[in-house]
């Protein structure tokens, strides 16, 4: 026997499920849940340049993306997902959310305040006012008011200018707010809308102002919403499963293969938890496909210890010693082992090109977990079966699944 | 190597039965997508897909009942869960957000408050933009791993592994023709992870008959046959296994996982099993079939490289 081998072997375990066991618990409260398990929704919009505005360029998606974090920031939304896909595409992902219609209705509203004259033409548009410029403020009789700032004085003065002595429709989409009369140009480059309005009223067209004009004009495409029990007992009946799948695997691999089948039960352990650090990480957000790919990854990390295993026990049953079975059986299914782990890889990265949204996350679980996969279930599994044999504690071939008469003298 | 060491069932032998079982399956496959074509979900077909918790026993006549207070004639909702406490309804059309409030609010005036509902809505233009990615992502996908096996083996591996991937995820695709299961985005990862996993099998097989091929000299049809059907016999309690530890976790899905995520279980069932079958029944026979008659030379060649 070999204390120092059973020692390092010892050692390495119970530092790994030491270290499972310590931070599991702030792990899983750390892990980002997608909408589908948290109750939310999503939403793909197509952008469209609102007519007479700007054209869709990244500038002007991105652009338009901020607005709607800013939008989504005064519902209070924790965390808004909002990004820009291809050339015209902005997708929205708001977890946890309870007013579902009012939030959408929000959203989309393209807030298009415009400036037209009396023939109906747009003579100042969305983009031409500053963001946030929109503020309450009283009249000379105490009345609210609602003033607003245009970044171009110039233009503005301009607009004024040519259009004296008529009127200047102000318009919040096609609802006219006030319809004033121009007196003289207006230089400063602020305007005001006066109306009978109380001060709520007044407060609240501020707010509208300033959710942003979109620069561009959104359609929805697809939209996919959860309600929040209904996600959480997606969540709680996908882990239960996959906990059992796991349960039973890990049993039937120890009852096949012994001594290795405890190590790989150990290994598949320390793979799933390493998954999970490396999701948090990423600060990657899990959904049920991705949860799906998770436990189905077990599946593949099992794989790999079982290739190896089946080939350790052939090079027993051919006569040789455990250490060389172990060097030529691991030697030989690491080739094997990685050739089908490319080929996973290439699916999976094709999936990632290809697919969208939930696609993409379950694709992208998929890489890491072939990753991880590799290094538990390849590495971390051959040196500690190495240190068991080492230890010289575990030699009778039965250990390790192989009957004393299959072995076949060299 | 211990060939022939015992009388095993001969896979190579017998290969034409096998081949006329997955032409058989194909078919009837192909004919089904005429006939049934696939149910398609909002993902493909764009429309509204409405999946209801409603946190009690429900019957489709009382949801028939509901849809139709609501205003929506002629539909027919599947009733599932435990305890048949979910409904799926399916409007082809693309509901907005009132009428979705409206259907709701029908369900929850019958059934409580409880009730919880999950909703997706897809455009008609994205529905097909979706189709069509999802053709070339398997069109990309096989081309890809084929590639890579061409690489690290040689063409003829290769193109029995593809034939054998492709079968495997059009038997998936036909099951849900024929029993007129819904498709939708989770079906295609399932799909895709199916050539994944289909090609694992093939490549250890695979592997095994390039590294027998290295180790013998094999001067006639009979001793290939004998050396492909020895390769796929060693590495037999491995496929057992493999394909065993993946359908437990698989299965497990299936029962005991959340209704989202059945059908995503049950593709991956179907492609499991029928990757399992088809590396040993078809691919490696296939092999054993482009790689003809070897003359001495050819293995002398082969296992110089």
């Amino acid at each position: 026997m070999n204390g120092k081998r059973i020692i390092a072997f010892l050692a390495i375990v119970v530092i790994m499920f030491g270290a499972i066991a310590w931070t599991s618990p702030s792990l899983v409260k750390d892990i980002r849940l997608g909408l589908d398990l948290k109750g939310g929704f999503e939403v793909l919009y197509e952008a469209q340049p609102i007519e007479g505005g700007e054209k869709v360029t990244p500038a002007s998606l991105k652009e338009t993306a901020k607005s709607l974090e800013a939008r989504a920031d005064k519902f209070g939304i924790a965390e808004p997902e909002i990004t820009t896909e291809g050339s015209n595409r902005i997708r929205i992902k708001l977890a946890g959310v309870t007013n579902e219609d009012e939030v959408r209705a929000m959203l989309k509203k393209p807030i298009n305040l415009t400036f037209r004259g009396p023939d109906g033409k747009i003579e100042l548009q969305g983009n031409d006012f500053t963001q946030n410029g929109a503020k309450v403020e009283f009249d000379q009789l105490g009345k609210p008011m609602v003033t607003i700032k245009l970044k171009d004085a110039k233009k503005f003065e301009d607009v004024t200018t040519r259009l004296t002595g008529q009127t200047l429709g102000i318009y919040l989409d096609e609802e006219m707010l006030s319809n004033p009369s121009v007196n003289y140009p207006i230089s400063g480059g602020s305007a005001q809308i006066s109306g009978e309005y109380t001060m709520e009223e007044a407060t609240k067209l501020a707010d509208t102002i300033n959710m942003g004009a979109l620069p561009l004009k959104l359609t929805e495409k697809y939209t996919q919403s959860v309600g929040a029990t209904l996600g959480q007992e997606s969540l709680k009946k996908t882990v239960e499963a996959g906990v059992i799948g796991t349960i039973i695997i890990l049993v039937f691999l120890i009852i096949l293969f012994r001594i290795p089948g405890v190590v790989a039960a150990i290994t598949v352990i320390s793979y799933t938890w390493l998954l999970v650090v490396v999701f948090n990480l990423m600060n990657a957000t899990l959904t049920l496909p991705g949860i799906a790919a998770f436990v189905l990854g077990i599946g593949m990390a099992v794989d790999a210890n079982i290739i190896m295993y089946e080939r350790i026990k052939e090079e027993i049953r051919s006569g040789k010693s455990l250490l060389s079975s172990l060097k030529t059986g691991s030697k030989n299914s690491f080739r094997t082992i990685m050739d089908a782990n490319i080929t996973n890889i290439i699916s999976s990265i094709v999936l990632y090109y290809i697919g969208n949204g939930a696609i993409r996350g379950f694709a992208l679980t998929m890489i890491f977990s072939i990753l991880v996969s590799i290094l538990t279930n390849v590495f971390l599994s051959r040196l500690l079966i190495y240190l068991l044999i080492q230890s010289k504690l575990f030699t009778k071939p039965s250990y390790y699944g192989v009957k004393e008469d299959e072995i076949r003298a060299l | 190597m211990h060939f022939n060491a015992k009388v095993h069932f001969d896979f190579v032998k017998h290969r034409k039965k096998f081949y006329a079982f997955s032409i058989a399956l194909t078919l009837i496959g192909i004919l089904s997508l005429f006939i049934f074509n696939l149910n398609y979900g909002v993902d493909f077909k764009a429309g509204t897909n409405m999946d209801l918790a409603i946190g009690k026993p429900i019957t489709q006549a009382e949801a028939i009942d509901v849809l139709k207070q609501a205003g929506y004639e002629d539909m027919t909702p599947t009733i599932g869960g435990a305890g048949n406490e979910r409904v799926t309804a399916r409007f082809d059309e693309v509901l907005n957000q009132d009428e979705i409030r409206k259907i709701q609010d029908a369900f929850k005036a019958k059934f409580g408050d409880q009730v919880d509902a999950e909703v997706n809505i897809v455009s008609p233009d994205m529905a097909r933009e979706m189709g069509a990615k999802t053709i070339y992502a398997v069109i990309i996908a096989s081309a890809a791993i084929m590639l890579y096996v061409t690489i690290r083996f040689e063409w003829r591996f290769a193109l029995a592994a593809n034939i054998a991937i492709l079968y495997d995820a059009f038997v998936v695709v036909a099951i849900f023709s024929i029993f007129q299961l819904q498709v939708d985005l989770p079906f295609i990862a399932a799909v895709l992870t199916t050539i994944g996993y289909s090609i694992n099998d093939k490549i250890v097989i695979f592997d095994r008959i390039r590294e027998n091929l290295r180790f013998s000299k094999i001067k006639n049809k009979e001793q290939l046959a004998d050396m492909v059907n020895n390769s796929i016999w060693q590495t037999m309690a491995r496929n057992i296994y493999t394909v065993l530890a993946v359908l437990v976790v698989a299965i497990s899905l299936f029962i005991f996982g959340s209704e989202s995520i059945k059908l995503f279980a049950l593709a991956k069932i179907i492609g499991l099993t029928s990757g399992a079958y088809s590396s040993i029944c078809i691919a490696s026979p296939l092999w054993y079939q482009f790689k003809g008659d070897p003359k001495p030379k050819a293995a002398k060649t082969q296992a110089s490289a």
